[in-house]
């Protein structure tokens, strides 16, 4: 397994993209700080994704990947339009971001 | 060579900028990275032959949800000097499963695609092109389904957010087209020389 | 038919009484169980003709019990000569009480109950006297017990009632688990517990030995010893005699019923009943004399200082039945039922005659509140004069006979127990006259201490309460004279009959005729000592008991807490007993068990369930890294290759 070459092949793109997707994964939960983070990271998981099917659509010559990654943007930028009203409006109501005060649901 | 150094140029600001984004302190600084990642984003793809791909990645992503984004933590006050730092407790199991997880996921790669080989030659078709040619053909019927999530996607965000504030004077249309003559306009015999009163019920 | 009747119509009256008095029908409940008992009583007259005097013994099978295999017990009916005594003993009695307690018990609002209880006993007494089998007997036995139980806890939302109660079925237990063992050592080694298989083969087994941790006994020796401390427990003999003066929280007639007349003499007819096999053990009979007489004198002792007037009764009770105890250990047996049967008339006459004077001062037991009232209640003095005169033994009262027969035979069996008994037995009497002329004094003379207000409501007796004391009375003044000879004179062989047996070597009772003249005068000259020493101390010089008593104080308070055997008791077997189920309870069954069952259960449940809560903390993310560690599990379960 030879990382550092000069042939840069599929696994690299792939390895690019998981390192990604756990740090936008991990963002979630190890954040305690706003809930902006967390539409944050849920973009970078959605870049991650992307970056795996344009990888996989270049190595296996095959476009279908780079349309679906091209609906994978246009439902991320709907997602993080209605994800931001939300908090809009959850800012409203709350006066706050802050993670650790949305527990209402704690059982 | 080139390239391989800008992929692991690229490759290496991605991942940065997207651990700072998760780290960042100030909610600006996280956008501003994701920003970057982006935008190295968008370079690996165009090393991936996918040009369309990243541009729409700069203006799409960048320009509008980042910008987004931008809008509402600049919006919202947050107060970050006062913002709980509970990170402690479970950082250390989360960088243990990330691990984990990272090491299964490079070892699977690396053995599964071993057989993949170089990236394929470019033909001499460009991207946009090529994608003009699937989507509005074999995709169209997506298409137009992403069409319409964004359309959904805007009136919610607008009745989301929509909030009517008292006070403020509005045409109510249906209510004007539903007035009767016999409600506004009244005939009055007014004598020559007198002024007419306003009277009511009469007539 | 005729005999199952005898039995049987009790039963029958107690059973339409208590369906009655469940409707509050008290009347019929009161008339149907007299009915009963009174018929009975006419039937056991007739079958005391036939059989004791026209001496036709004979068996009534009633029904099918036990069978098996060589232990057979079947419902059979044994009527011979002592069976014929106890009948009418027993339902005499019983009719008395019955009609008293209708006057007595009429203001209570469960007398229907009462009179069912009253002829439940009565059916339980007459199942153990004519029993043919120990089972049998013991059934009546334990009937007794348990109409005992009902009867002294009658008022049972009274405290001290219920617990005397307990107490006397306790303390029962105690003797009839003696009982028990020894039914069972007889039917281990004779194989049967008919009285007719064991009384005949008696004999055969004088010289077998029983060994028993180790120990070994002669067979017939350990029978006997087990039986008398079944005994000793339903008589109320030294060592289980604690329940009886706390029996007397039950009202009046149940104490002249029970425990004057007939459940306190079982025993005594029980040590009767089974002299074929007692005769055989030498030891035994002397263990009988012995405790025998040690009661007579202690109870004797206690009595004399009490104030309640019923106790004292029930003490003088305890005495008698040690005289009627140490006769039979003397081999004396036909002398001490004599004494049974004087003992129930003048005995009940005096319980019966003390409700009245309890019912005349309105629930007044205390003879320190009562005095003064002898011209008020004419007819219940004259009752109790009658029977103390029979209890002391005043010549040709009732008492005269028969007490006198059992001291001379005392005397005239020659051995050290009989010796000891003799000489007991006197100062016992000596004691009885005292203190049945302590208590008439009392309670009758001198100025009245009872207040204003009692003293005029005091009256003599309705006539309902006042009428069954005169066949008592009769008994007591008539029985002995007239029953003397039949009991224990010339007639004594054909009277009994089988009923009895006496070894041949056991001559008390025959020698008892022949002794020295001292020894028939002793015991009249002791009573009128007593009741002249009685006079004196309570109406001559009346300061001089409360001198006497500061004088010997450490004495006289060791009399008068009853020679402190319920502290004794208490500390050796109460309070231990009590500890021991205290920590059974909090450490065993609570500790261990329920703390792993049921507690343990529920608190683990709950403390899980509140350590599970914790996982639904309300924050999505929290739920996310939940489902990313799943994520990373799966993959490293397939990754290993335990998946493949």
């Amino acid at each position: 397994m030879e990382l550092f070459t000069s042939e840069i092949t599929l696994a690299h793109y792939l390895s690019v993209a998981a390192i990604l997707f756990v740090l936008g994964v991990f963002g979630i939960f190890i954040n305690r700080k706003n809930v902006i983070t967390i539409l944050m990271s849920i973009e970078l998981i959605l870049l991650s994704v992307s970056i795996n099917l344009v990888a996989f659509s270049a190595y296996s010559a095959d476009l279908s990947g780079q349309i679906f990654s091209l609906f994978i943007l246009t439902v991320a930028a709907a997602e993080a339009a209605i994800g931001l009203a939300i908090l809009v409006v959850y800012f409203r109501n709350r006066g706050s971001i802050a993670v650790e005060d949305i527990n209402v649901m704690k059982g | 060579m080139i390239s391989s150094f800008f992929f692991y140029l690229f490759a290496a600001v991605t991942c940065l900028a997207g651990l700072m984004v998760v780290t960042a302190r100030n909610p600006v600084h996280s956008v501003l990275f994701l920003i970057l990642a982006f935008f190295n984003a968008a370079g690996l793809f165009i090393l991936l032959q996918a040009e369309f791909l990243a541009m729409l990645l700069v203006v799409v992503y960048v320009g509008a949800v980042a910008v987004l984004f931008l809008f509402v933590v600049m919006m919202l006050d947050i107060n970050f000097v006062e913002l709980r730092e509970g990170f402690q407790k479970y950082r250390t199991l989360g960088i243990v499963i990330g691990i984990i997880l990272l090491a299964e996921l490079f070892t699977t790669f690396f053995q599964l695609t071993s057989d993949s080989g170089a990236l394929p030659e470019a033909t001499g078709v460009h991207n946009t092109a090529q994608l003009g040619r699937v989507l509005y053909t074999e995709y169209v019927y997506l298409f137009q389904l992403a069409g319409l999530i964004l359309l959904v996607a805007m009136i919610g965000a607008i009745a989301l957010t929509l909030r009517s504030r008292p006070g403020v004077k509005r045409q109510n249309i249906s209510t004007q087209n539903s007035r009767r003559r016999e409600d506004t306009v009244r005939l009055a015999k007014v004598n020559s020389g007198e002024g007419a009163e306003a009277k009511e019920g009469s007539n | 038919m005729f005999y199952h009747a005898i039995v049987f119509l009790p039963l029958l009256g107690a059973i339409i009484a208590g369906i009655a008095s469940l409707r509050q029908h008290h009347n019929i409940a009161t008339l149907v169980s007299i009915a009963g008992v009174c018929l009975s009583l006419v039937l056991s007259c007739f079958a005391f003709v036939e059989i004791a005097l026209g001496g036709q013994a004979l068996t009534v099978e009633v029904a099918r019990w036990i069978g098996s295999g060589d232990f057979q017990a079947h419902w059979t009916l044994r009527f011979d000569t002592l069976t014929a005594v106890m009948l009418i003993v027993v339902t005499g009695v019983s009719s008395c009480v019955h009609i008293y307690s209708v006057g007595y018990m009429s203001h209570d609002r469960a007398r229907g109950r009462f009179m069912a209880y009253l002829s439940l006993f009565t059916f339980a007494m007459l199942m153990l006297v004519t029993a043919d089998n120990l089972v049998q007997l013991f059934f009546g036995w334990e009937g007794v017990g348990v109409a005992s139980y009902l009867l002294i806890g009658f008022w049972y939302h009274k405290e001290s009632a219920h617990t005397a109660a307990m107490k006397a079925f306790v303390v029962n237990r105690v003797g009839d688990f003696g009982f028990a063992l020894g039914i069972i050592s007889i039917f281990a080694l004779m194989g049967s517990v008919q009285f007719s298989d064991i009384f005949a083969n008696a004999s055969t087994y004088q010289s077998h030995v029983i060994t028993v941790f180790g120990l070994s006994m002669p067979a017939l020796e350990l029978v006997s010893i087990l039986l008398f401390i079944g005994a000793m427990g339903k008589s109320a003999q030294l060592g289980l005699h604690t329940w009886l003066p706390d029996a007397m929280e039950g009202p009046t007639p149940v104490s002249a019923l029970i425990h004057a007349a007939t459940m306190v003499t079982a025993g005594v007819f029980l040590v009767c009943r089974m002299s074929p096999v007692i005769e055989y053990a030498p030891l035994a009979l002397d263990i009988i004399t012995i405790v025998g007489a040690l009661t007579a004198i202690f109870a004797a002792t206690v009595g004399m200082t009490q104030f309640d007037i019923k106790r004292v009764i029930a003490y003088s009770t305890c005495s008698q039945l040690g005289y009627m105890f140490f006769a039979a250990g003397v081999s004396a047996y036909p002398a001490a039922m004599f004494h049974l049967t004087t003992h129930a008339f003048f005995k009940a006459l005096l319980f019966l005659g003390a409700g009245s004077v309890i019912h005349a001062l309105s629930d007044e037991q205390d003879l320190r509140n009562m005095g003064g009232i002898w011209r008020k209640v004419p007819v219940t003095y004259a009752m109790m004069w009658i029977g103390s005169l029979a209890l002391a033994g005043f010549p040709f009262f009732a008492g005269f006979y028969s007490k006198d027969m059992i001291l001379e035979a005392a005397y005239a069996a020659h051995s050290g127990p009989g010796m000891l008994a003799f000489w007991l037995g006197c100062a016992a009497a000596l004691l009885t006259a005292f203190y049945s002329w302590r208590l008439l004094i009392l309670a009758f003379h001198g100025t009245p201490r009872a207040s204003a207000k009692v003293m005029s409501h005091v009256h003599e007796s309705p006539n309902v309460m006042t009428l069954p004391l005169v066949p008592l009375a009769l008994g007591a003044i008539f029985s002995g004279w007239l029953g003397y000879e039949l009991f224990v004179g010339q007639d004594m062989a054909a009277f009994w009959g089988d009923a009895i047996f006496i070894l041949p070597g056991h001559d008390a009772l025959a020698n008892a005729h022949h002794v020295p003249t001292w020894v028939k005068l002793l015991p009249i000259i002791l009573a009128a000592s007593g009741v002249i020493l009685a006079v004196v101390a309570y109406i001559v010089i009346p300061s001089l008991p409360a001198r006497i008593a500061t004088m010997f104080a450490p004495l006289y308070r060791f009399f008068f807490n009853k020679w402190y055997f319920d502290e004794l008791y208490d500390r050796i077997f109460v309070a231990p007993s009590v500890a021991v189920g205290q920590m059974l309870w909090q450490r065993g069954d609570k500790g261990v068990i329920d703390y792993y069952g049921p507690d343990g259960l529920s608190g683990f449940v709950k403390r899980s369930s509140g350590m599970l809560t914790k996982l639904q903390s309300g924050y999505v993310y929290h739920y996310a890294f939940a489902m990313m560690i799943g994520v990373v599990v799966l993959l490293s379960w397939y990754f290993s290759g335990f998946g493949r």
